[in-house]
């Protein structure tokens, strides 16, 4: 049987806040293109947009990648630095390691990788200090 | 998928088959075809944009006229309180609704006292009921309409209650039913409406299955009979203490029903851009605090309608300072507190998505139109030029895999291979000396 996959990817460029929000917006476009289900459509909507934004406020630079298939909607976060390093850490409810400056402009609140994780079906983020961090955001179609 | 009518549509003869209505329909609904503008009636959501941004006057709101009152026997007017920002002198709010009166109806029911009665209903709804924060208006059918078709994720946002000119309606019919021993069935609501999108409402309701407003008649084409009646229609019948309350009227211009439902955080988002450009926000999760959300389609609010008369800043502010020369409703009226507890104002249907945006209902195929749509548009010139008829080279590549256009269309790709064609003859003259 042929799986068929659609896939895209949009590079993220850290500290862009004129394009916050664009790459989520041309998933979600997509999706709703490909008819994936309105539950899902809401929780990847959350989750693209706190990936996206946590890429722009803390990473070095890197992409958003998604993929569709018959089985559900995969989510990949991918950037080249600085890295993660206490995860666990990162992953508590209100944890932030967001600059003041940051905080001003209204993010920071420490919920981008709690709220990730509760969004979707699949949650796993792997880190090295000095190379980067990959999340990888699953979505089942029931 | 139903199949139904709008009101907004094209008067062919007017149409020049230009760019400017294709680029500005937030849906992406309208192509040119054969030289004239065709509507797609599954995404149209009759926000008047398309009738706003042509410069030859073909987009058009179809209502019903004053004729179709012949159809019945007693008339209601039930006028959206728009009407009241209209008119520059008035003597008194009830001068000016004789003056409708006069037009040719046997009675005048004030769609902000519904208001009244449905902020009233709303709250009372909200009390008893959690709901998925913010909580949506559903005062706008076109915004409603944009939901169904790009934000089916919020539709369990939208309050399900009926909109005050529904109210209006049932109640007046309800009234005048009883007060005078009539059927109901002789009675003929008219709904007077600054409003493209509350016509198509009227034709196919929203969370419910049959409206009882009769017919729609655009504020535009009573203006000047109203103005006229001004100096001497009699307001006999519309005591002051029977008006409705400055947030009733205030419903007419953007933040009234937000003000109204008294919620302390609330957004008020005017113009369908930026009611699109809040949504997508809201459905990326940066509004959890937000307690209620009005969106309207029209800048201004409804006094900005595409079938007013006076421009929308002076009726704005005409309605600010009526509002503001009222007194502060002590409590509800028994009249309004009765019509609640006697009228159901919910809808009683589902709010449906309208997954018109899906490129087919099986997702592998879906994926393999998609497939098809990436590898045309790297054909595509990328310029968004609307030559070919459709607003975006993207929506071009999607007509072509949906069968509806072809690469011919794009005047790049034309003009690319008439060159190529000129090229062949050029070498075959130049290679044939005989």
């Amino acid at each position: 049987m042929d799986n068929h996959i659609f896939s895209g990817c949009f590079p993220i460029e850290k500290g862009d806040f004129v394009r916050a929000g664009e790459a989520s917006s041309a998933i979600k476009r997509t999706l709703r293109q490909l008819g994936v289900s309105s539950s899902i459509m809401r929780r990847v909507a959350v989750a693209a947009y706190e990936a996206e934004m946590n890429l722009i406020i803390h990473s070095l630079g890197g992409q958003m990648e998604f993929q569709v298939s018959q089985d559900g909607v995969l989510l990949v976060s991918r950037d080249v630095g600085p890295g993660i390093p206490d995860i666990s850490m990162a992953m508590k409810e209100g944890y932030s390691t967001a600059s003041e400056e940051i905080r001003m402009m209204g993010f920071g609140a420490g919920m981008g990788l709690p709220n990730m994780q509760r969004n979707c079906d699949r949650f796993d983020i792997q880190s090295r200090m000095g190379e980067g961090t990959v999340i990888f955001m699953e979505f089942k179609l029931q | 998928m139903d199949e139904y009518t709008h009101s907004v549509r094209l008067e062919r003869d007017n149409c020049k088959g230009c760019t400017n209505c294709i680029k500005n329909c937030p849906t992406e609904a309208i192509r040119v075809r054969d030289g004239k503008a065709w509507i797609n009636s599954q995404r149209c959501i009759d926000c008047g944009e398309c009738i706003r941004k042509c410069p030859y006057f073909a987009k058009v709101a179809v209502t019903d006229s004053l004729e179709d009152l012949k159809r019945f026997r007693y008339r209601i007017a039930v006028p959206a309180p728009t009407l009241y920002g209209q008119y520059k002198n008035i003597r008194s709010l009830p001068a000016l609704l004789g003056a409708l009166r006069a037009v040719g109806f046997d009675d005048v029911f004030d769609v902000a006292r519904a208001a009244d009665v449905i902020t009233r209903t709303s709250r009372d709804y909200l009390l008893r009921h959690e709901m998925p924060k913010p909580i949506i208006s559903s005062a706008c059918p076109a915004v409603v309409r944009l939901i169904q078709v790009r934000f089916p994720e919020l539709l369990d946002h939208v309050l399900p209650v009926i909109p005050p000119n529904e109210a209006a309606a049932r109640i007046a019919k309800d009234e005048f039913s009883r007060i005078n021993g009539v059927p109901k069935e002789e009675i003929g609501v008219f709904f007077i409406t600054p409003c493209a999108a509350k016509m198509t409402a009227k034709m196919n309701p929203i969370g419910f299955e049959k409206s009882a407003i009769d017919g729609c008649i655009s504020m535009i084409d009573l203006y000047g009979e109203i103005n006229r009646n001004l100096g001497e229609a009699g307001s006999e019948g519309f005591s002051p203490d029977k008006m409705a309350s400055k947030y009733g009227i205030g419903w007419s211009v953007t933040g009234g029903e937000a003000i109204a439902m008294g919620k302390e955080s609330y957004l008020a988002v005017d113009g369908i851009a930026n009611v699109i450009q809040v949504l997508e926000e809201i459905e990326n999760g940066k509004f959890t605090d937000l307690e209620f959300f009005e969106g309207l389609s029209c800048i201004g609010g409804c006094v900005g309608g595409p079938l007013i008369f006076e421009n929308k800043y002076v009726a704005k502010d005409r309605i600010r300072r009526i509002t503001e020369s009222m007194e502060e409703p002590k409590e509800s009226p028994e009249d309004v507190k009765r019509w609640a507890r006697r009228h159901d104002l919910y809808f009683t249907r589902e709010l449906e998505p309208k997954s018109v945006l899906q490129l087919d209902d099986d997702i592998a195929e879906a994926i393999r139109k998609m497939e098809e749509m990436e590898e045309i548009y790297e054909r595509l010139p990328d310029l968004d030029c609307g030559s070919c008829g459709a607003p975006t080279c993207h929506a071009l590549a999607e007509d072509i895999v949906q069968g509806e256009a072809s690469e011919m269309d794009c005047i790049f790709i034309l003009r690319d291979r008439l060159r190529q064609v000129a090229q062949d003859l050029v070498n075959i003259a130049d290679n044939n000396s005989r």
